[in-house]
């Protein structure tokens, strides 16, 4: 995996978001509307893509795309 | 011998609450976005004064007048609910009298949530396979309106009350039955779902009814719920149990005819669904007219997907139900 598939994986799910707007460095939770549903949203995606499960915590301390891409690469396979 | 499912019944109070409704008393909430977070439309809601075991009792008499039963063969009454009648008796005694069953039936109350109807049905296929019971009747009812702040929009969009019967019987025939069980406790997670005030610790007192007296005192307690890690402990904990299932009976997620999982949320269900990729035809959800009626959302799914067609004679249910304790537990029902 890497960041790109990451993200493109992200504005599949997030129709919302236009092409491109969606950057590493990106605050998530100003780039789309972030409230519970879109935090369950996300957690589903990286579940089902990654088999990783994302929790409170990692979406706490997480401001940027890349933090939690940096918490799944951490965990997978493992 | 082998225990087998041979009839379901369930019950619905006459009230129900749409999701219209709910957004008339929640002006911030859209129709369409209550169905998609929950794949709810309408949820059921008791009276004043029907408790759990009045749902039960309904839906015990609708079994034995649908199914043609003569309760005088029921040797075993199995209760489940959360919201039993007293601390003592025993809810499943004051039933065992109400439905007049004979007397040298068994009766024990089972109070466990989402995953009552499974742990249920592992009792009832054990009493069953060690020759101590040949009828069973379990009884899976539950009244979560009761314990709902009418001011959490979160909870009341998806929970609903209802009454489930299950007649499980001793069988001579080889092909139906009810099969091996996976259970799983993670007692740590008790916190994320919990009825607070709702039993003699922390009990409620004259401060919670005042605090709660204009919506009624919350009697019987308040849920309190963490979506969030409901949420990733189910993703957790289901995959693996669903293996565990598949393993325990030797078979293969091919063999298996449906998968009926504990109508938790619509918005889960489809996300464990695709994780676990099994394909929609074979993943029964019936929570539109319904929405989660605890530990009776699996009957109540398997009776639709048996009326439907969807489930036949002979086919192979996955069953999996997980939540509240937290607790899960499955197995795979032959019909």
């Amino acid at each position: 995996m890497d960041i790109k598939e990451f993200i493109l994986k992200i504005e599949e799910e997030f129709t919302d978001l236009k092409p491109g707007e969606l950057k590493p460095e990106s605050k998530f939770r100003e780039v789309f509307e972030w409230n519970s549903m879109n935090a369950l949203i996300l957690i589903a995606l990286v579940s089902t893509e990654y088999d990783v499960t994302l929790n409170a915590e990692d979406l706490i301390k997480s401001i940027h795309v890349n933090d939690i891409y940096i918490i799944i690469e951490s965990r997978i396979n493992k | 011998m082998n225990a087998s499912v041979k009839a379901i019944s369930y019950y619905l109070p006459e009230n129900y609450i749409t999701n219209k409704d709910l957004c008339s008393i929640f002006p911030d909430m859209e129709e369409a976005d209550i169905f998609k977070k929950t794949g709810v439309k309408k949820r059921h809601i008791t009276t004043e004064g029907v408790v759990g075991s009045d749902l039960a009792f309904f839906a015990a008499e609708k079994l034995f007048q649908e199914h043609t039963i003569d309760r005088t063969t029921i040797d075993f009454l199995i209760f489940c609910t959360e919201g039993l009648d007293y601390k003592g008796p025993a809810t499943a005694c004051t039933l065992q009298h109400r439905l007049s069953l004979p007397i040298h039936c068994g009766a024990i109350d089972l109070p466990l949530g989402c995953t009552g109807f499974t742990y249920c049905l592992s009792v009832a296929k054990a009493l069953i396979e060690s020759k101590q019971a040949s009828n069973v009747l379990v009884l899976t009812s539950d009244i979560p309106s009761t314990v709902i702040h009418p001011d959490d929009a979160d909870l009341r969009i998806i929970f609903g009350d209802a009454g489930a019967a299950t007649l499980v019987t001793a069988s001579e025939e080889g092909t139906t039955n009810v099969g091996n069980f996976s259970f799983g406790t993670d007692g740590s997670g008790a916190e994320n779902l919990i009825v607070r005030r709702s039993g003699t610790r922390n009990a409620a007192n004259a401060d919670w009814f005042k605090e709660h007296e204009a919506v009624g005192g919350m009697k019987y307690g308040r849920m309190e719920m963490n979506a969030l890690e409901i949420f990733t402990f189910a993703l957790r904990v289901v995959p693996p149990m669903i293996e565990d299932i598949l393993k325990k009976n030797n078979l293969e997620k091919n063999d298996i005819d449906l998968f009926v999982f504990h109508q938790a949320n619509g918005f889960l269900l489809s996300v464990l669904r695709r994780k676990l990729k099994i394909e929609e035809e074979k993943f029964f959800t019936f929570m539109e007219e319904v929405g989660n009626t605890v530990s009776a959302t699996i009957p109540i799914a398997l009776y639709e997907a048996i009326k439907i067609g969807k489930a036949k004679k002979g086919d192979k249910i996955l069953l999996a139900a997980f939540g509240i304790g937290y607790s899960w537990s499955g197995t795979v029902v032959t019909l």
